[in-house]
């Protein structure tokens, strides 16, 4: 047990770093885009007077390592600082935000997870026959499919066609979390299509690695049924690399689902960011960044340790 | 071929009039084309007979960013510029007509040189804060887009005053470097919304003004939520019981929420795909003229365009009939390389269109020398839908001149910081301006910022000046005629064409007179429109 905590703390020390890192590359990232917030917020208003006037206001004169520093001080105090364009407090413009990227990515996984895995056990169970080809070839069109296009077959035929479902996924904070489920139904249902294929490849891949062991030929010579050698001994011992790719569909559901987001008009951190940047509003784009960052950074790290104590071969390792 | 199809083709042939063809569409049950000019003399009071309180009325906007913000200095786009104005008024209001009429501002009046103007203001108007709006509140709402530190889009139009100082509570007086007869016009611009005294930095964003709506939620980017102001000073506007207006940037996301009725109102259809939208039941398709066009700018001190028969020879080498039947799929006319629109008190009716002359283009090239010299067209979709389209075929139509264009695609990022009056020649567009001296004070005037073609007149630069300030009409007339001619003629600004709004809404609403002034019925639909 000891071993495994202190391998927890040599990963968290190690994202820390990575963090650290990230956020010069980000600040640095930003600078290098042509253009600044002052001439793009005015956009055509833009005059070399008032973008003066603007520039200045905004301590864009200063250099960077001084904006640098001092922004990572009150990052890390937790002080995101406000909106260059309009000066709205970042931290409150994120956490709604935030909020709600979370509970679509959640939606997402909570019927992706189950379908997903059931769907690769079965494969596995099944493996090359004209089942386990079917399931395969449909989920793996369907993660061909860009994403927008899945989004709008579903509009059209849940929305226009039936009316069952909204077309907008426009939630809002006066709404019962009963009404946020119905409201995002679609676009979690498009995500869901999304990351199904990943989870139930991977699942099925591990577990098929794992029926070659040994122990399995063993269960098969003692007479166990096929359903119950892989349910109870051959999927918990491939449930890491299945943890792993669950972790990192997680991290893509909350970070990269801008499109989505605006096929439904969802408010979530994807458009926040989009906006930001196409504004240069530093603040924004760089608090939301690390955000970003961090949620990849800790799901990593999360799948990390639980694959660890799911498999004791990992454990024991020096990593 | 649809009906709609005969009269829109019977029209691009020029067989039958735009007259013939509004009422030949409109008599197929679609509220089309309207220009302003053709329904003058439809009043208000038609309105408050038949229109009725109540309901929830929901936009789906284009143009919001989680960038926006509710000070009037900031406004560029559909979503806070419509915002503004069901939250707030100002002194003057600009209708169907464009024509200035009285909003917190009862009456006007000038000197006879135009240089003084005295503004009577309404009494008895309160803010959504209990405050009542005073002298006091016009002053620092029309100050606070000037002045050094001002970053609003309207600051170049206020240049010319001099001075504006209160007399009394209720009076307030202008004083303008030079005479000012189009002055009202002035205050009727969107940033001009008339706020509370000492209003700053966030409390902005609670959209305190008179305006019909009282303003309960902002989220940029996302919604706003308004209510009815029940104790809204004008009684015949603001019939909805609230307003809801969300950004919605896809248009395919925008036609689906209209479709499944979530949303009662959308603005920029997507042309490709509205004569389906027409046929939907329940929807009602808008196709309104106004001041819009879209440019090619050319700036004039940097070679080779530099050569006026460089500058003829593109303008002759632009083939206009086919950009409005393929970029604007119709809903457009043709320009004739000014920017004042048909629906414009002085525009031009007797100056000759210009029209695709191959032969005449390469004329004017080949005394330029300039035939072997490859044209660079920088294009985008951010300055205008299916830019880099147009572009790519005006390259095509050009090459049957003889002369070579290169279309450089930019990216959207950016466009109009880093591409826009920057490069030599590029694709843009203008919401246009209600009267002539605005537009022409605005990008075509010598020094102006955004003289997006850095043209330099001095006929034309005087005119402006003296246009200004003259109050005989038709003396008006002669001199804005004139110059038009000498921006069609000698201007840096190829305009191929004026752009229809085209727009779609619930067949549950009812309306008066469109205004072709802005977007969204002069950005004022929330105010202006009802449920049947």
């Amino acid at each position: 047990m000891k071993q495994v905590l202190w391998l927890i703390l040599k990963r968290t020390g190690a994202s820390v770093v990575t963090i650290f890192i990230i956020s010069l590359i980000i600040f640095i990232g930003v600078e290098l885009l042509p253009g600044d917030v002052a001439e793009t917020v005015l956009g055509q208003s833009a005059t070399p007077e008032t973008v003066a006037a603007f520039r200045k206001e905004l301590k864009l004169d200063l250099p960077p390592p001084v904006r640098y520093m001092s922004w990572l001080k009150d990052f890390v105090h937790g002080e995101f600082g406000n909106s260059l364009a309009n000066k709205r407090p970042v931290a409150q413009q994120i956490t709604w935000r935030f909020a709600n990227s979370l509970l679509l990515a959640s939606t997402a996984i909570l019927i992706a997870v189950p379908v997903a895995v059931i769907l690769g056990i079965l494969a596995a169970l099944y493996r090359n026959t004209l089942f386990d080809k079917t399931i395969s070839a449909v989920t793996l069109s369907f993660i061909s499919f860009p994403e927008f296009f899945i989004a709008y077959i579903l509009i059209g035929i849940f929305s226009v066609k039936f009316n069952i479902f909204p077309s907008l996924a426009a939630i809002n904070a006066n709404m019962p979390l009963g009404t946020k489920l119905y409201t995002i139904l679609l676009p979690a249902l498009t995500l869901t299509f999304i990351v199904t294929a990943h989870i139930m490849r991977q699942t099925r891949a591990a577990i098929i690695n794992v029926l070659a062991s040994a122990y399995i030929e063993m269960a098969e010579l003692k007479g166990l049924r096929r359903l119950r050698i892989i349910a109870l001994h051959a999927f918990p011992n491939s449930l890491s690399p299945v943890i792993n790719v669950i972790a990192v569909n997680m991290a893509y559901l909350v970070v990269g689902v801008v499109i989505v987001e605006v096929v439904f008009v969802y408010p979530g951190l994807g458009q926040l960011l989009v906006d930001a940047v196409s504004k240069r509003d530093l603040p924004v784009v760089q608090a939301s960044g690390l955000i970003f960052a961090i949620t990849y950074i800790f799901l990593n790290l999360l799948a990390d340790v639980m694959s660890m104590l799911a498999n004791p071969k990992l454990r024991k390792s020096q990593l | 071929m649809s009906e709609i199809q005969q009269l829109e083709k019977l029209y691009n042939e020029g067989k039958i009039s735009r007259r013939k063809f509004i009422t030949g569409v409109s008599a197929l049950g679609l509220t089309a084309a309207i220009s302003p000019l053709m329904f003058s003399g439809c009043d208000t009071e038609e309105t408050a007979k038949t229109s009725k309180k109540g309901g929830r009325f929901v936009m789906g906007s284009t143009g919001g960013s989680t960038t926006d913000s509710m000070d009037p200095a900031t406004f560029t786009s559909n979503m806070n510029q419509n915002i503004n104005w069901q939250i707030r008024n100002n002194l003057v209001e600009i209708d169907h007509n464009f024509k200035p009429i009285p909003e917190l501002a009862e009456s006007w009046g000038s000197t006879p040189d135009a240089k003084i103007w005295t503004f009577k203001l309404r009494q008895g108007v309160e803010f959504h804060n209990g405050k009542t709006m005073t002298s006091e509140d016009v002053i620092f709402s029309i100050n606070h887009h000037r002045g050094e530190k001002s970053k609003s889009g309207a600051k170049g139009y206020l240049k010319n005053i001099k001075n504006i100082k209160a007399d009394g509570k209720y009076e307030v007086v202008f004083e303008l470097n030079g005479g000012s007869a189009d002055f009202p016009f002035i205050l009727g611009d969107y940033h001009l919304s008339i706020c509370p005294a000492g209003t700053k930095d966030l409390e902005w964003e609670k959209g305190v003004g008179t305006g019909g709506y009282i303003l309960e939620n902002w989220e940029p980017g996302v919604r706003s939520f308004a209510k009815r102001n029940p104790n809204y000073w004008k009684e015949d506007r603001a019939h909805f019981e609230e307003v809801e207006t969300l950004s919605i940037t896809d248009s395919v996301a925008r036609t689906n929420a209209l479709k499944t009725g979530q949303i009662q109102y959308m603005d920029r259809c997507a042309l490709k795909t509205v004569h389906l939208l027409k046929q939907m039941e329940g929807v009602n398709v808008t196709a309104t003229t106004g001041t819009a066009h879209y440019s090619i700018p050319m700036l004039v001190d940097q070679k080779p365009y530099d050569n006026n028969d460089v500058r003829m020879a593109l303008k002759l080498a632009i083939n206009r009939e086919a950009l409005v039947k393929q970029i604007l799929r119709g809903y457009g006319e043709v320009g004739n390389d000014h920017p004042i629109a048909p629906v414009n008190q002085f525009f031009a009716k007797n100056l000759e269109q210009r029209k695709y002359d191959p032969e005449k283009a390469k004329f004017h090239m080949k005394k330029a020398g300039m035939l072997d010299h490859v044209f660079n067209l920088h294009a985008a979709d951010a300055a205008f839908a299916g830019a880099v389209d147009a572009a790519v075929l005006v390259k095509e139509d050009a090459k049957k001149a003889g002369i070579k264009i290169n279309v450089v695609r930019e990216p959207d990022d950016g466009y109009w910081s880093n591409v826009w009056m920057k490069k030599e020649w590029c694709m843009c567009f203008w919401g246009g301006r209600p009267v002539e001296d605005m537009m022409f004070s605005v990008a075509y005037a010598d020094g102006a910022p955004w003289n997006d073609t850095h043209w330099k007149n001095d006929r034309f630069n005087k005119l402006l000046v003296d246009a200004r300030a003259e109050l005989d009409t038709e003396k008006r007339r002669g001199m804005y005629e004139e110059m038009q001619s000498l921006c069609r003629d000698d201007g840096g600004a190829i305009i191929p064409m004026y752009n229809q709004m085209v727009e779609a809404s619930s067949s549950k609403l009812s309306h008066g007179p469109i205004s072709g002034h802005m977007a969204m019925d002069g950005m004022r639909n929330g105010e202006r429109w009802w449920f049947a």
